[in-house]
């Protein structure tokens, strides 16, 4: 199919066969990274903007690597010691950023929606990696791939999602891009970090919300688990960390409610002792480590989608 | 130029009094890059506003008899609307000890509020309904538990669920109204809601009202028009249903507001608020605000809406959808917010308005200094073509009015 977007802001409005070609462009992806010189050249001569407002590590590493994979130039702000951080306004980086006429601009912003405006004013491509609570699409795309790498094709599969749903954009891009491949998807967590529409009822099709753990479990097809930010606690939101991990914490006997193999996931990072016990973290169905490659390769997809023709060639 | 009725009538215009407005932010003094008493007053003419009750969070507040008498002197010689002051019921509307409000009624104050910030002390909050009672003015409240909205941004349903926004839940404002008719029937005050935008604070007022509890309320046109779904990007009226409208941008910031664009089913319930009389006012919550404070990422932009120029474009829609009778929203307009105040409507005020014109809001047609509407861009049916005040001749919408209006 055609490749038609400009932006990557989020996933929600994606239609199957949209994620599905990403996923296809990711494999070729995987390829070129398991060369003896993991190096192409399709954006040369291109610049990639990582616009990091808010502090990451893992996504703007990976994202670095991925453009560099693809031998695009790279320029990196970041929030600490920039003028983001002397209280320059994001009206004014925007400004910023278009003088300096980057192709992609990939940014990380803690304000929901922040991408929106940002693509809004700039003549740049923009790929969200991760605003607020709302949506970070390569890490959905990334986990739609590394678990259709485990369980083939996703229809009528069932995957678990428990924690801090409220508060992450890592569920809710799941959601958007496994329910459109087919997979049903069980929330889990306490109710106070479930948006409450969720738990009364007014549900996005394909999901349910089963509160306990250990039924959400039965019989799923595969788990995964967000981290959980201690502020929560603080925040009056949960009674004890304690009680989170015996209740929704994933431990090996729990691990073992779900079908035979079916594997499990988390974002990172992770508490270990807190949402993940280390058993399961580093055991035989952890495909955590399987993630973080596949990220590199889901975001040389992307970049390679929206920046290997001309900007002036693109819709 | 004098104004004659008749002539305007012949032509098939609707000649209406001049609209109240009891809720109105003219940000004068302190916030003059959003809006200044002038800006506002002319504003309002073209919203067909002959009167606009100004907000006290100004900069120094509206809270001394002082400040009071000079922002009445000021502005006069202008052409626009005429403006009355609401004081503040606190200090610096700090929540903490009370203003001088019996010589602030005596200075002219019409009504007193903390708007924006409610008074959060109970005890506080009865001492200035009794007051309120001794001083002959309402207060008018900004229901809102400020516990409970916490940090929240959007209204909390399914909406914000999906955008991954800060909501705050409508039991925040329904738990505000209860506990202010609880502690209006203890003083005997006179409490007036303002901006009601949910289904439960309506039921609440129809209950107090049926009790026979002086109290009085008023919703917003854009609480009347929109729901949450605005800030997801739809741009499709209450009462035009479904997915329709052609989309905005998700996460723009000119559909925030406190209290928040709420749901389909609130916006049912204060249009048959309207029509049954539970509601007695339509009050714009104007809320101008310089582009630096909207021009930001949704969770850190200003609360508000511009919106007496657009105001009665909207309530007509709803008019013509059949949500509510043309005598129900005119009176909500201007004998209703004139019985809110306790004055007599102004006998020579007027607004000749042409039901059928169609119009394209756009920022550069606005008087106001706020531009800060979703509706830019949007088509509105219904238009003010002249307004009057005193007599007096004071605004004219372009060609239509041109041709309409016969000198004396």
């Amino acid at each position: 199919m055609k490749w038609m977007r400009r932006h990557v802001l989020d996933t929600d409005d994606w239609s199957r066969a949209e994620i599905e070609a990403v996923l296809d462009q990711t494999r070729a992806m995987v390829e070129i990274l398991s060369r003896p010189i993991r190096r192409a050249p399709p954006l040369r001569g291109r610049t990639v903007i990582l616009f990091f407002a808010e502090v990451s590590t893992r996504t703007r590493v990976s994202f670095e690597l991925a453009a560099k994979a693809l031998s695009a130039d790279v320029v990196n702000i970041t929030a600490t010691g920039s003028s983001v951080e002397k209280g320059e306004s994001l009206l004014d980086t925007v400004r910023t950023l278009q003088a300096l006429g980057g192709d992609v601009v990939v940014m990380r912003h803690s304000s929901s929606g922040a991408p929106y405006f940002v693509a809004q004013r700039t003549e740049s491509a923009v790929i969200n990696a991760g605003d607020g609570w709302h949506a970070h699409p390569t890490q959905g795309l990334l986990d739609a791939y590394t678990l259709r790498e485990a369980l083939g094709e996703l229809d009528g599969k069932r995957v678990v999602i428990v924690g801090d749903i409220l508060h992450s954009r890592v569920a809710r891009s799941d959601i958007n891009t496994l329910v459109p491949l087919g997979a049903r998807v069980t929330l889990s967590g306490p109710p106070t970090l479930v948006p409450v529409a969720w738990r009364c009822g007014q549900l996005p099709p394909g999901v349910t919300y089963e509160p306990l753990l250990d039924r959400a479990l039965d019989g799923a097809e595969g788990v995964i688990a967000l981290r959980l930010q201690r502020e929560r606690q603080e925040a009056g939101l949960l009674p004890s960390l304690r009680e989170y991990t015996r209740v929704w914490g994933l431990t090996i006997d729990r691990v073992g409610r779900m079908r035979p193999g079916a594997p499990v996931m988390h974002p990172g990072p992770m508490n270990e002792g807190i949402e993940i016990d280390a058993a399961v973290a580093h055991g035989s169905r952890s495909l955590i480590e399987r993630q973080v490659t596949n990220g590199v390769a889901v975001r040389m997809a992307l970049l390679y989608l929206l920046a290997a023709a001309p900007l002036e060639e693109r819709a | 130029m004098t104004f004659d009725r008749r002539a305007f009538e012949a032509k098939g215009y609707l000649v209406a009094p001049g609209f109240i407005d009891l809720h109105v932010h003219l940000r004068e003094p302190g916030f003059e890059d959003s809006e200044t008493i002038e800006t506002g007053r002319r504003a309002a003419l073209r919203g067909g506003f002959t009167t606009i009750c100004a907000m006290p969070n100004t900069e120094p507040a509206i809270d001394s008899p002082g400040l009071l008498r000079e922002l009445l002197g000021r502005g006069h010689g202008v052409k626009g609307a005429r403006v009355l002051f609401v004081a503040a019921i606190t200090r610096g509307r700090k929540g903490r000890e009370l203003a001088d409000m019996v010589e602030l009624a005596g200075a002219g104050a019409v009504a007193f509020s903390d708007d924006g910030s409610p008074v959060e002390d109970a005890r506080l909050f009865r001492s200035a309904l009794e007051y309120a009672r001794a001083s002959g003015r309402p207060i008018i409240e900004h229901a809102q538990d400020l516990v409970l909205s916490a940090k929240g941004v959007v209204h909390e349903g399914a909406v914000s669920a999906r955008l991954g926004l800060p909501a705050m839940p409508a039991a925040a404002e329904e738990s505000a109204v209860a506990r202010d008719l609880t502690l209006a029937k203890l003083a005997g005050g006179r409490v007036h809601f303002t901006h009601l935008s949910t289904a439960g604070s309506i039921e609440l007022v129809r209950r107090a009202k049926a009790d026979g509890l002086s109290v009085t309320c008023d919703v917003t046109p854009h609480h009347l028009a929109m729901t949450d779904e605005w800030v997801a990007g739809s741009r499709a009226f209450a009462w035009e249903g479904g997915e329709g409208a052609p989309g905005g941008v998700p996460y723009d910031s000119s559909t925030k507001v406190n209290p928040p664009l709420r749901t389909h089913a609130d916006v049912r319930a204060l249009w048959a608020g309207l029509e049954d009389r539970t509601v007695d006012a339509i009050a714009t919550d104007h809320a101008p605000h310089a582009s630096v404070k909207k021009d930001v990422e949704f969770d850190r932009a200003a609360f508000g809406i511009s919106g007496l120029e657009t105001a009665l474009g909207l309530v007509l829609g709803g008019v013509r959808a059949g949500w509510a009778s043309l005598e129900t929203v005119i009176d909500a307009l201007t004998t209703g917010p004139a019985r809110v105040l306790g004055i007599d409507r102004p006998k020579d005020d007027w607004v000749v308005i042409d039901r059928d014109a169609e119009w394209i809001v756009t920022a550069d047609d606005l008087a106001s200094k706020g531009k800060n509407t979703p509706l830019i861009g949007r088509k509105l049916m219904g238009r003010v073509v002249a307004t009057v005040v005193a007599g007096e001749v004071r605004y004219e919408g372009a060609v239509r009015a041109a041709e309409a209006i016969s000198p004396r």
